[in-house]
């Protein structure tokens, strides 16, 4: 079963909160991803089950979003901005600082599961570029040796703090715990904090730290 | 621009939307409070919930999310007697490249939101409220979540407001990363559980809208203004701005600038005092190439237009749209086609796939550029480009489309001369378009 007792007592009030079960779609998979560190084949069954809709019906709208995972994300997915005003700040640079830095292809998950990198588009903090997020926390005017050294902490499990840590942000301590949150639950259990992807042993390359 | 135009009035800063960015515990509801924070909800609660959708009429309040439809005329064409609920949809999906406005007004001031949700919401008839919120959005999604927490802790969402008899539930949702859900119908979909795809108008969502209700999608500042207008009045409101273009705005500004930021300005401010007084000029020993003056989706501007007013017409009569006052600047570093390449790339990920014009079309615009960019451009191309654009132009559902040949249109119209020397040049002329990271003046 790709979700608890737990969580699927959670589900069950995710869907209580809408006038028709469907709205809790994302919700769900969000739930799902929380517990499974992706969107798996199986959690998509039981979302599909928990709604009363078709598998297809429930890939079609996760494989629609960019935020679903279709393999185990790291324990810290770091997200760097390639839209243009981040792009003129040097994003790119930082992309490629980390992808070295951690061995791995863009997309990829380093060996031992701790680390994620993507490229998405604006994440809205253009005044902030070059952006880079460590599970949907903004750590801003990030150049590619601030980078390097942010995931050197990481793959380290420390999480420097955020841009806006003084004003009260912080970031989350797994890329599940995060789910969790977006799932629209609250503070994320305890048991999802360390939570890291299961390791992908046919996978090249992941240099851990 | 008529040639014989003087410049608009420089006008003052003001610090309305703004007022508690500065306060560092206003997100919290003590000291929010503190700050009159829910003064409009006594105010609204003493009118017929019909007399305030006649004062937000009467205000001028134009909706802030890009489109700039009158809000009172909005909620005044709600369907009415339908035996169904009445739905308010905040959108919170903030993702127009350049656009950081809504994300630092939840971030510092997210208890506006929620009054301004219990102030419209109450007049326009509606129990029941959605925020949709953009997933990235890790802090503001922190601070709205909390704020509403708080809201019902306090009896300022739920049931009988304040002794008024109003009941109000706010539910909060995620997105899941897609650009497309801040379109508002793609948002109602998103919201349903369904793939973000717009849906063909009419039906309006004020007739049928969130599960086939009577609804209202409005953006963050729109909600957060009203409040406003309620303790403040009509003629406070049209003391800023134009006529047509009534009231404080937030206009963010990033890119090639030494302050990069949110500053808000009664509509109308020229470009010029934004980007080169505001937001202190473009970096260090460059000059001002190109601007957008609402984000990537509309058509670039030139330093000829830094006279443009920022309000829709002044926008407008420049050839451009304000859309979501998101302005992008560019110095004499940046390679036209190279910043095309990157809008384009970003409509041919983000196109929904629903309409075979902007589906297909981004994407061969996003080789073309490619191509030109890698020195293996053709004579053809720039004629191949405008062609592409007048078959996405009007022949989609939603605006993703128009707004994708924004920057293509705009960028042959003021460059051409750029894209010709890209294929006679054999490649991009600008080696050095990218300038280092972080280098941003620090702030004074």
């Amino acid at each position: 079963m790709p979700l608890s007792q737990e969580a699927l007592e959670q589900a069950r009030k995710l869907i209580a909160r809408y006038p028709r079960p469907r709205s809790a779609m994302l919700p769900l998979l969000f739930l799902v991803q929380a517990e499974e560190g992706y969107v798996s084949p199986a959690g998509v069954a039981e979302v599909a089950r928990l709604l009363g809709v078709t598998r297809a019906e429930v890939g079609a709208v996760a494989t629609f979003y960019t935020m679903f995972h279709r393999r185990p994300a790291g324990r810290y997915v770091l997200s760097v901005c390639r839209t243009l005003p981040c792009r003129m700040r040097g994003s790119d640079e930082v992309t490629g600082a980390l992808l070295e830095r951690c061995g791995i292809e863009l997309g990829g998950t380093t060996a031992d599961g701790m680390v994620t990198v993507e490229e998405v588009e604006c994440l809205a903090a253009c005044d902030g570029a070059p952006v880079l997020q460590v599970n949907y926390e903004n750590y801003e005017r990030t150049g590619p040796q601030e980078a390097v050294h942010l995931v050197e902490a990481l793959l380290q499990d420390e999480v420097p703090p955020p841009t806006f840590a003084a004003d009260g942000a912080v970031t989350e301590p797994s890329s599940a715990a995060a789910s969790w949150r977006l799932a629209g639950l609250g503070d994320p259990p305890a048991r999802l904090s360390a939570r890291t992807a299961p390791g992908e042993p046919d996978r090249a390359g992941g240099a851990s730290g | 621009m008529s040639a014989d135009a003087s410049p608009p009035p420089r006008v003052e800063p003001v610090s309305v939307l703004t007022s508690r960015w500065r306060e560092p515990r206003a997100h919290d509801l003590d000291r929010y409070l503190e700050l009159d924070g829910y003064a409009s909800l006594d105010a609204a609660f003493e009118r017929a919930p019909g007399d305030l959708v006649q004062l937000v009429k009467d205000s001028g309040l134009r909706g802030r999310g890009g489109a700039g439809f009158p809000t009172g005329m909005k909620w005044g064409f709600l369907a009415k007697g339908t035996g169904r609920p009445t739905y308010l949809v905040v959108n919170a999906d903030e993702s127009e490249p350049g656009t950081f406005k809504d994300m630092e007004l939840l971030e510092r001031d997210p208890h506006a939101l929620v009054e301004g949700i219990v102030v419209s919401s109450y007049a326009i008839g509606c129990t029941q409220a959605y925020v949709y919120l953009r997933g990235e959005a890790g802090f503001a999604g922190r601070r709205v979540a909390r704020a509403i927490e708080q809201a019902y802790d306090r009896g300022l969402l739920g049931r009988d407001i304040r002794g008024s008899g109003f009941d109000l539930e706010v539910v909060y949702h995620r997105g899941a990363g897609a650009y497309i859900c801040g379109e508002e119908t793609a948002l109602l979909s998103s919201l349903e559980g369904e793939r973000g795809q717009p849906r063909l108008r009419p039906p309006f969502p004020a007739v049928e809208g969130l599960y086939t209700a009577p609804t209202t999608v409005n953006n963050v500042e729109t909600i957060a203004t009203v409040p406003w207008i309620v303790r403040h009045g009509v003629d406070w409101f049209r003391s800023m701005g134009t006529e047509r273009s009534p009231g404080p705005k937030l206009y963010s500004v990033s890119g090639e600038v030494r302050r990069p930021g949110n500053y808000e300005f009664p509509m109308g401010v020229t470009a010029r005092q934004l980007i080169m007084e505001a937001a202190g000029g473009t970096d260090e020993g460059t000059r001002l190439k190109a601007w957008t003056p609402g984000g990537s989706s509309t058509p670039m501007l030139t330093a000829e237009h830094l006279d443009t007013a920022m309000d829709f017409e002044g926008v407008q009569a420049a050839g451009s749209l304000l859309g979501t006052a998101a302005v992008i600047v560019l110095s004499d570093r940046q390679c036209i086609v190279r910043a095309c390449l990157n809008f384009t790339r970003f409509y041919a990920h983000e196109s929904c796939g629903k309409c075979t014009p902007c589906r297909e079309g981004t994407d061969w615009m996003r080789k073309i550029l490619q191509r030109l960019e890698a020195g293996q451009g053709r004579e053809e191309d720039t004629g191949t480009l405008k062609d592409i654009c007048d078959g996405i132009f009007g022949r989609s559902f939603c605006a993703l489309g128009d707004g994708a040949t924004s920057p293509i249109y705009s960028a042959l119209k003021y460059f051409r001369a750029e894209f010709d020397e890209h294929v006679r040049g054999g490649g991009c002329p600008y080696p050095g378009a990218r300038v280092p990271a972080g280098a941003h003046q620090e702030l004074p």
